[in-house]
């Protein structure tokens, strides 16, 4: 099976891990990641400049492009996801934002026909975690994983619906398919502090210091994230329990990880 | 050929907004068949009624087509009408202009169109009406009560005072229900088994009342006034007839780890058990999942101190078989599962109860004798959060909650706050909800008190997620009205679960062919006229099984329940429907198909004697029905494959000429 997939720019400098091993576990499953071969940023932070058509255009031609092939588009980096989805959403729900970006489109109109899924989403309901289950050679042997959804997954929730925004269960489920034993952990999908930390680090060490220690607290080995922004928080923060991707932790248990 | 009348009703603006009655009046009166057509502003009033009536007698009418709202409504005023003009009620049509029609419509061009269509419709099948009439059945002077919580114990006594026979079957060992758990209840704060145990001993001493304890119902056949269930009596281990109830089993049981389950699990109990101290009948029941001697043949303890001689390892289940005329739906609800809300973090900290487990936490005869302390480690509390709508009012959350609100946990919640804080003044009690919904007689009252009197604080927002730290509750949540974010540490937090019917409810509305709606719920016959009733006929509702209810309702519609038990078993015959299905025997080639499809057991084989060629007798399996049986669904029509099946008033030929009509 092929996938559309758009990496995004963090993927190919400091999210290496996320993108690499998101091709290899894939690949054991069975699926290939067709990498768009134009693929430009996805223009950021939806929520922040909502009413922006140009920094929306990238992510269309992205969706487009799917569309023509007649593949789910995937992505891994929880901002991404969050940037295509929405824009779907916008374009498939508000005659405005349409009319406007297929002002821009030269070759051809957008209609919001494409479906945009989440790697994990790719996981859960295309492959399935009895498939997942199958693959693992190295199980995690009860590893005790902290699954950190932040914000970006999850909400809003009604644009999203990867999961419960309350009480998410999509990693923690993924995680018990590789065998390790997730934590109940309140704080999973708090605020790390996100773009704050280009003005103010402190604040976002706060945030991301009471992640850490919460998942400490309730006994976590690691912290297991999507995204590459709460990542550089949550290291950043003074903590020293260890934040992986969900893919290395995939990755560790098919035995490809290097 | 017949000679219609066609009567098209307006319906004050209901009808003629969106359909012109004139024109459909005028375009039917061209129908084959019709010699009259009018149209009225309201056809079902006394004034209506007597246009009709006068029509049949001017133009000798031997069928009617009345072009009205559904026959759901009016079927009945309309056939009663004809009926008292000399004409068989079987000749009447309706042909549903309004829920069918002009409410779905907004065009009066489309709206006409189709009303003329329907009405059309109805003339083609009258005229190939034949009058029909009802044959009679006896009725079974007993009802069955499913279920004896409040809603089952109410209904149940209501009907025996007035001198039928009742029996409850009820699955667990007592009856008694929810309420039997409960400590007060609001608004008057009256102590729930005080007002509640009397009631159970009525019903044990009810000369007319039958219970059936520790029991399901397993089958149910035939149908109203005529019902045949078999209830599985379970294996409780113990000579019901026997046992004394003195307890003495259940204080020398050895094995004493057996979660509670009358305290939700928060204190144990013995394999052989009663549930509680009032419980009817008061007879021990062995939990033969934890029963030493049943799981291994090693113990026998039980047995040896029984002075009565009342335990017995051999029990089987049994099946009874009874005849009853009516069957009651008290199946009442259970709080829903917090497995899914983890952010509540139930599972994680006992400290985070449901209210139904605090109601035992605050009963004298609970877990801790009435002593508010905290599950965890007994220390007393000093900040209690209460969290109202969990899993309530989900909109966007089907998966996880319901969409409806519970109704019941807003008065619950206040009634908990207030209590708290009357016993424990040292205490601070916080309530978070979406709305304070406290319709109902002095209920508006409570609350206020509640929130005025004993200073309970009602914050208005949700609550995020409990976070437990240390040995406190971390709760965060949103403060709508002040428009910021509140944490709080809490000792305790309640949550207001949910409430669903009984898993039971599903499986025993199947055996009944009683309908349900999305969430499980029974629906009743009429949402506003009916609604104690199935629309199956002679199943009827009580409490919590056909929507939420608190107490005062589910004893209303109790005993309105048993109202309408009362006027079905106080008649010694029931008209039946003659829309029932009959074979034509001379087709019929004995295949079984029709028997085999048949939901109502109404079809049974004939060998008969038929006149064969040359003066010679051939004797033919044939299919029979039973009229008194047949509910008139029309399976076996559709199954028979050499078209002998037929159902009165609904031939295949009159179908036929319906689609013809539709298509002309």
């Amino acid at each position: 099976m092929k996938v559309t997939y758009f990496p995004g720019c963090t993927l190919k400098n400091k999210a290496k891990q996320l993108d690499i091993y998101g091709h290899k576990c894939a690949k054991a499953l069975g699926v290939e990641l067709e990498e768009i071969e134009k693929w430009q940023c996805c223009g950021g932070a939806f929520t922040t400049s909502s009413d922006e058509i140009a920094t929306k255009l990238s992510s269309v031609r992205a969706l487009k492009e799917a569309e023509s092939k007649n593949q789910p588009l995937v992505s891994l980096c929880s901002a991404c996801h969050n940037v295509l989805k929405q824009t779907n959403h916008a374009i498939q729900t508000n005659e405005t934002f349409r009319a406007r970006v297929n002002n821009y489109m030269a070759d051809g109109e957008y209609n919001g026909g494409a479906k945009v899924m989440h790697y994990l989403e790719l996981l859960r309901d295309v492959i399935g975690y009895d498939a997942v289950k199958e693959k693992v050679v190295n199980a995690l042997n009860g590893k005790k994983v902290a699954c950190y959804y932040g914000c970006l997954l999850l909400r809003p929730s009604k644009v999203m619906q990867m999961d419960d925004p309350e009480n998410p269960q999509i990693m923690e489920n993924l995680v018990r398919a590789l065998g390790g034993e997730p934590i109940l952990f309140p704080y999973k999908n708090e605020c790390c502090g996100a773009y704050v930390s280009f003005e103010n680090k402190d604040y976002t060490a706060v945030k991301s210091g009471k992640i850490c220690n919460n998942a400490t607290l309730n006994g976590a080995d690691i912290i297991l994230t999507a995204c590459p922004l709460c990542k550089y928080n949550l290291e950043k923060c003074g903590s020293d329990i260890p934040v992986v991707y969900f893919t290395e932790l995939l990755a560790e248990a098919f035995g490809i990880k290097e | 050929m017949q000679r219609i009348g066609v009567f098209v009703c307006w319906c004050g603006s209901n009808i003629a907004a969106t359909v012109d009655v004139e024109a459909v009046s005028q375009a039917l009166a061209k129908e084959p068949g019709v010699v009259h057509s009018a149209n009225y502003q309201y056809m079902c009033s006394q004034a209506g009624q007597d246009l009709i009536r006068a029509a049949i007698k001017e133009h000798k009418l031997t069928g009617i087509v009345v072009c009205s709202c559904s026959p759901r409504m009016h079927e009945m005023t309309f056939r009663k009408t004809a009926e008292s003009a000399g004409i068989n009620p079987y000749m009447v049509e309706i042909a549903n202009i309004r829920e069918q029609c002009s409410w779905i419509h907004k065009d009066i061009l489309t709206g006409t169109e189709k009303a003329i269509v329907l009405g059309r419709t109805a003339i083609a099948k009258v005229n190939l009406n034949a009058p029909l009439t009802a044959g009679e059945s006896p009725v079974t002077k007993r009802a069955l009560v499913i279920g004896g919580g409040i809603a089952g114990i109410q209904t149940a006594l209501d009907i025996a005072d007035a001198g039928f026979e009742v029996d409850i079957v009820e699955k667990n060992p007592t009856i008694g229900g929810k309420m039997a758990q409960l400590d007060k209840t609001f608004p008057t704060l009256d102590c729930a088994a005080c007002i509640l145990t009397p009631k159970m001993v009525d019903v044990a001493q009810h000369e007319k009342i039958r219970i059936f304890s520790y029991s399901e119902v397993a089958a149910v056949k035939g149908f109203v006034g005529n019902f045949d269930v078999t209830i599985k009596k379970k294996a409780r281990y113990v000579r019901e007839d026997v046992c004394t109830g003195c307890g003495l089993c259940t204080e020398k049981c050895p094995v004493k780890k057996v979660p509670n389950e009358f305290n939700l699990g928060m204190d144990t109990r013995r394999a052989i058990y009663i549930p509680f101290a009032q419980a009817v009948p008061k007879v021990a029941t062995i939990d033969a999942d934890y029963c030493n001697m049943l799981k291994n043949g090693k113990c026998g303890v039980c047995s040896k101190v029984c002075t009565a001689k009342a335990i017995d390892y051999e029990q089987k289940d049994t099946l009874i078989e009874e005849k009853y005329g009516a069957i009651v739906v008290a199946t009442g609800f259970n709080p829903i599962s917090m497995e899914k809300f983890d952010e509540y973090a139930y599972s994680q900290s006992k400290d985070v109860v449901t209210s139904l487990e605090f109601e035992r936490i605050m009963n004298a005869a609970g877990p801790t004798q009435g002593k508010l302390v905290r599950p965890s480690d007994g220390k007393h509390p000093h900040t209690l959060v209460f969290v109202q709508c969990v899993g309530s009012r989900c909109a966007n959350c089907a998966e996880k909650g319901k969409e409806y609100c519970s109704k019941i946990c807003c008065m619950y919640t206040a009634k908990h706050a207030m209590l708290t804080r009357d016993k424990y003044p040292d205490t601070d009690v916080y309530v978070f909800y979406i709305d304070v919904r406290t319709p109902g007689k002095n209920f508006d009252e409570f609350y206020r008190r509640a929130a005025e009197e004993y200073g309970v604080h009602y914050v208005k927002g949700m609550v995020g997620k409990v976070m437990p730290e240390g040995d406190k509750l971390m709760v965060r949540a949103s403060d709508l009205i002040a428009n910021k974010q509140i944490n709080i540490a809490a000792d305790m937090v309640i949550l207001a679960a949910a409430i669903e019917p009984d898993k039971s409810a599903r499986s025993i509305a199947t055996m009944l062919t009683a309908s349900m709606d999305t969430n499980d719920f029974f629906t009743e016959a009429h949402p506003k006229l009916r609604p104690v009733e199935s629309p199956t006929a002679g199943i009827f509702l009580s409490g919590a099984c056909q929507g939420p209810k608190d107490i005062p309702e589910t004893v209303a519609q109790a005993g309105a329940a048993a109202a309408k038990v009362i006027g079905l078993l106080a008649k010694d015959k029931l008209k039946g429907n003659p829309c029932v299905a009959s074979s034509n025997e001379l087709m019929c080639n004995g295949c079984s198909s029709c028997e085999r499809v048949c939901p109502y057991g109404a079809i049974s084989y004939v060998d008969k004697e038929f006149r064969g060629p040359n003066r010679t007798v051939l004797v033919r399996r044939v299919a029979q029905v039973n009229p008194a049986v047949c509910q008139g669904c029309g399976a076996c029509t559709v199954a028979c494959p050499s078209g002998a099946m037929d159902l009165k008033g609904f031939a295949t030929k009159q179908i036929m000429a319906e689609v013809d009509a539709i298509c002309k």
